[in-house]
C-alpha cells in the first residue's frame, strides 16, 4: 500500500527557535467604510488639480539622458581619416542582425582608413536595431558609437536602412575628406596613440556634429565619451 | 391613443406642425451636440484624473476631438462578418441608436417660453405616462445590443450581447422601482408635471433613498465603468459591438453616450428638481421663466455626466457576480422596503395624520429593522473575520509549506572579494591594469 501524500499538518516546522517567519499583521481594510469611499473619489478629484506630466514633445524638446542610445554614428581619426576597419565585429555582435558590413582593402592610392582595410559598405537597418548597443561594446577601434537622436520615424522601409553615408560624422576643421594617405604617422599604430588622439578629445564628440542632415534635439554625447 | 393622451397634459397638443418639426430638431441638435460634448468632456477629465491633459490638438484646447473621429468613423471601411445574419445586423445599431434619441422627446428643458410668437413649452411632448416612455425606450435598447450579439455570428459579441441583456434588464428593474417613490409623491407619471411638482423641494431630498438607488442602476443601465461588463476587454474583446465597423459601430458610440445623455436628464427631471434653478439663484424671480432654465437644466445634466466620469476615473471594473449581487439582492429589496415605507406614509397623510407623526411611525420601525439587519450582517462578518484570523493563525503556526533560509543566514563572502581584501595574498599587479 502506498504512503499517502503528507498533509500539510503533518510537516513539522523544521525552523530553529526564535526563527519563525514573520507575518505582517492584516492592515484594516478601510474599502468598505464610508470613509475609504470618500478618500477615493477625494483622490480621483484632487488628481484634477495637480500638475500633469504630459510633455509637448514635438514641440517641445526635452534632453534625453545624457548616455541615451540613439543613433549611431561613425567617427573619424582626426585627420580625417574612417575609423572603420571593415572587420564586421559589429554586425556579428548584433543580436538584431541589423547591421551590414563589406569591407575592402585600402590601396596606397586610395585610403579611407588607416591599416589594411575599411568599411566599404556601412549599413544599419532601423527598422531592426534594437538600440541595445552590443555593437558599440564590439567596436575594436571605437568607429561605431551613438547619439542621443531618437527621430528615426520615416515613412517608408527603403530610408530607415542608413548607409556609411549618412552615419559617418561630419569633416571637422582640420580633417580632410579621404581617400587621402596617413597624415598622422607612417604606421597605423601611430593612430591608436593618446598622442594623434588627442584633438578628438577636445570639445563636443563626433556624434554631436549632426551627421546625416537630421534636427538633432538635444545636446549628443559620444557613448563612452571622452570629455568631462 | 397617443394624441388624445397628449392633450391631457395641460401645455401639449394643439401646436402646428412647423414648431414640433423646430422642437425635434433642437432636441436632435441637442442630444448630437451633448454627446460630442461629453466625449471630449470624458476624456479631457479623465486625463485630468490621470495627470494627463487629454485631447488637445483638433480645435481650440482638442474640443473639435469627437467631431474629427466621427467624421473619420462614418467614412472607414465597412467589414461585415461572412457569418453575419445580415438583414438583423443592419437593424441591430438602428434599433440601440432610435430609442436612445426617442427616450429625449419626453424630457423637459424648460417651461412655456415664446416661440416665434408662440408659447409653447420647452418640450416636444408630453404623456400621462411620460416617464414611461423613457423607461420602455431604454429597454427597446437592450433589443439593440442583443440583436447585434447575435446577428455578429461570433461567440464574444454572443456572449457580450448575452451580458449586455441580462445586466440592462435586471438594472431596469431597481431603475424602474426608483421611479415608484416619485410618482407617489408627484402623483402624476408626466415629466412636466413632476418637476412642476418639484417647485418646492427637489425630490432628491425626500426620497434620497430612490435617487441613490436611480443613480446606481443608471450606471448598470447604461454599460458605462464600474459597470462596463459587456465591453470587458479582457473577457469579452469590445463586447456586442466588436464586429461592428464604420457608421453602424458610431451608432452604437452614439447610442451609449445619448443614453448617458437620457438617463442625466431623466435624473435632473426626476430627482434635482428639472429645469428650475438651483437654490441661490431660486431667489431671482427670473430665474424659472424665459429662457434661463435651458441653462440650469444643462448645467444640472452636465454635472451628472462629470459623476459618471468621476466614477469611471475611481473605480475597477466589478466582477460579474458581484454585480448582479448587487442588483438584486441589495437594489431591488431596499427599494422595495422603501417604496413600502413611502406609500405607507402617504395613506398615512391622506387619512390626515400630520406629517411626522406619519413620518415617525413608518420610519421608526423601517430603521429598527435596518438595525437588526445590518448588526445581524456585521455580527456574520465580524465571525467571518475571526474565523478566517484563526485559520490563518493555525496555518502561520504550521510554518511555512517551502524552505526558506533563516532569519539569521549569513552569506559567506566570494573567493573573489576575500582574495582583494586580503593584502598578503594579492598577487603583483603587472599589466593588470593596462587598459586604462
Amino acid at each position: 500500500m502506498a504512503e499517502p501524500p503528507a498533509r500539510r499538518a503533518d510537516r513539522a516546522p523544521v525552523l530553529p527557535p526564535g526563527h519563525e517567519p514573520v507575518r505582517p499583521a492584516p492592515t484594516p481594510d478601510p474599502t468598505g467604510s464610508p470613509v475609504g469611499f470618500a478618500k477615493g473619489f477625494g483622490l480621483t478629484f484632487g488628481q484634477m488639480f495637480k500638475k500633469v506630466y504630459t510633455q509637448q514633445y514635438p514641440f517641445d524638446f526635452y534632453p534625453t539622458a545624457p548616455r541615451y542610445h540613439g543613433r549611431h554614428v561613425l567617427n573619424r581619426h582626426p585627420d580625417g581619416l574612417e575609423k572603420c576597419v571593415g572587420c564586421e565585429l559589429c554586425a556579428w555582435a548584433c543580436p538584431a542582425d541589423a547591421i551590414y558590413v563589406e569591407g575592402a582593402d585600402n590601396t596606397e592610392s586610395e585610403r579611407y582608413s588607416p591599416g589594411e582595410r575599411y568599411g566599404k559598405v556601412y549599413q544599419i537597418n532601423y527598422l531592426r536595431c534594437i538600440f541595445c548597443g552590443l555593437c558599440i561594446e564590439a567596436c575594436p577601434t571605437r568607429s561605431l558609437t551613438m547619439s542621443n537622436e531618437y527621430e528615426l520615424a520615416l515613412d517608408n522601409r527603403q530610408d530607415l536602412i542608413y548607409t556609411k553615408e549618412q552615419l559617418m560624422a561630419p569633416l571637422l576643421p582640420g580633417m580632410e575628406a579621404p581617400p587621402h594617405p596617413m597624415r598622422l604617422g607612417d604606421n597605423e599604430k601611430d593612430y591608436y596613440v593618446v598622442k594623434t588622439q588627442a584633438p578628438l578629445m577636445k570639445g563636443a564628440p563626433q556624434s554631436a556634429a549632426n551627421a546625416g542632415a537630421k534636427p538633432v534635439s538635444a545636446p549628443a554625447i559620444e557613448v563612452g565619451g571622452h570629455h568631462g | 391613443m397617443s394624441l388624445a393622451a397628449a392633450q391631457d397634459v395641460p401645455g401639449f397638443g394643439g401646436e402646428p406642425v412647423w414648431l414640433v418639426i423646430i422642437k425635434v430638431i433642437m432636441v436632435f441638435a441637442f442630444l448630437v451636440v451633448m454627446v460630442l460634448f461629453s466625449i471630449v468632456f470624458e476624456r479631457k477629465v479623465v486625463g485630468r484624473m490621470q495627470n494627463r491633459i487629454g485631447p488637445n490638438r483638433t480645435g481650440p484646447w482638442g474640443t473639435l476631438q469627437s467631431l474629427a473621429d466621427g467624421m473619420k468613423l462614418a467614412f472607414k471601411e465597412e467589414v461585415i462578418p461572412l457569418l453575419a445574419d445580415k438583414p438583423v445586423y443592419f437593424l441591430a445599431p438602428v434599433l440601440s441608436a432610435v430609442p436612445a434619441f426617442l427616450a429625449f422627446s419626453v424630457i423637459p428643458f424648460g417651461p412655456q417660453v415664446s416661440m416665434f410668437g408662440h408659447q409653447t413649452m420647452l418640450q416636444l411632448t408630453d404623456l400621462p405616462v411620460g416617464v414611461l416612455v423613457v423607461f420602455a425606450c431604454s429597454s427597446l435598447g437592450v433589443y439593440g445590443v442583443v440583436l447585434s450579439g447575435w446577428a455578429s455570428g461570433s461567440t464574444y459579441p454572443l456572449l457580450g450581447g448575452l451580458r449586455s441583456a441580462a445586466q440592462m434588464i435586471s438594472y431596469e428593474v431597481a431603475m424602474g422601482l426608483s421611479f415608484v417613490a416619485v410618482f407617489l409623491f408627484a402623483g402624476t407619471m408626466s415629466t412636466s408635471q413632476i418637476v412642476f411638482e418639484q417647485r418646492h423641494t427637489w425630490y432628491a431630498l425626500p426620497l434620497i433613498v430612490s435617487f441613490i438607488i436611480y443613480a446606481v442602476a443608471v450606471v448598470g443601465e447604461t454599460n458605462r465603468a464600474p459597470f462596463d461588463l459587456p465591453e470587458a476587454e479582457s473577457e469579452l474583446v469590445g463586447g456586442f459591438h466588436t464586429e461592428y465597423s464604420s457608421f453602424k459601430f458610431a451608432m452604437f458610440f452614439l447610442a451609449e453616450y445619448i443614453n448617458m445623455v437620457t438617463v442625466s436628464a431623466l435624473a435632473t427631471t426626476l430627482f434635482l428638481g428639472g429645469w428650475r434653478a438651483p437654490w441661490p439663484i431660486s431667489l431671482w424671480d427670473g430665474a424659472n421663466s424665459g429662457w434661463w432654465p435651458v441653462l440650469w437644466f444643462v448645467i444640472k445634466v452636465v454635472l451628472l455626466i462629470f459623476v459618471f466620469v468621476w466614477l469611471r476615473g475611481t473605480l475597477p471594473r466589478m466582477r460579474y457576480d458581484q454585480f448582479m449581487q448587487l442588483g438584486w439582492k441589495t437594489l431591488i429589496p431596499i427599494n422595495l422596503v422603501w417604496i413600502l415605507a413611502v406609500s405607507s406614509m402617504h395613506v398615512l397623510r391622506d387619512r390626515g395624520w400630520p406629517t411626522w407623526k406619519a413620518a415617525a411611525i413608518v420610519l421608526v420601525p423601517v430603521l429598527l429593522v435596518i438595525l437588526v439587519v445590518l448588526s445581524a450582517l456585521e455580527g456574520a462578518s465580524a465571525r467571518r473575520r475571526a474565523a478566517q484570523a484563526a485559520e490563518d493563525e493555525a496555518e502561520a503556526r504550521l510554518g511555512p509549506a517551502f524552505p526558506v533560509p533563516p532569519m539569521d543566514l549569513r552569506v559567506p563572502r566570494t573567493p573573489m572579494l576575500v582574495r582583494a581584501s586580503a593584502p598578503a595574498s594579492v598577487p603583483d599587479q603587472k599589466g593588470s591594469d593596462a587598459d586604462g
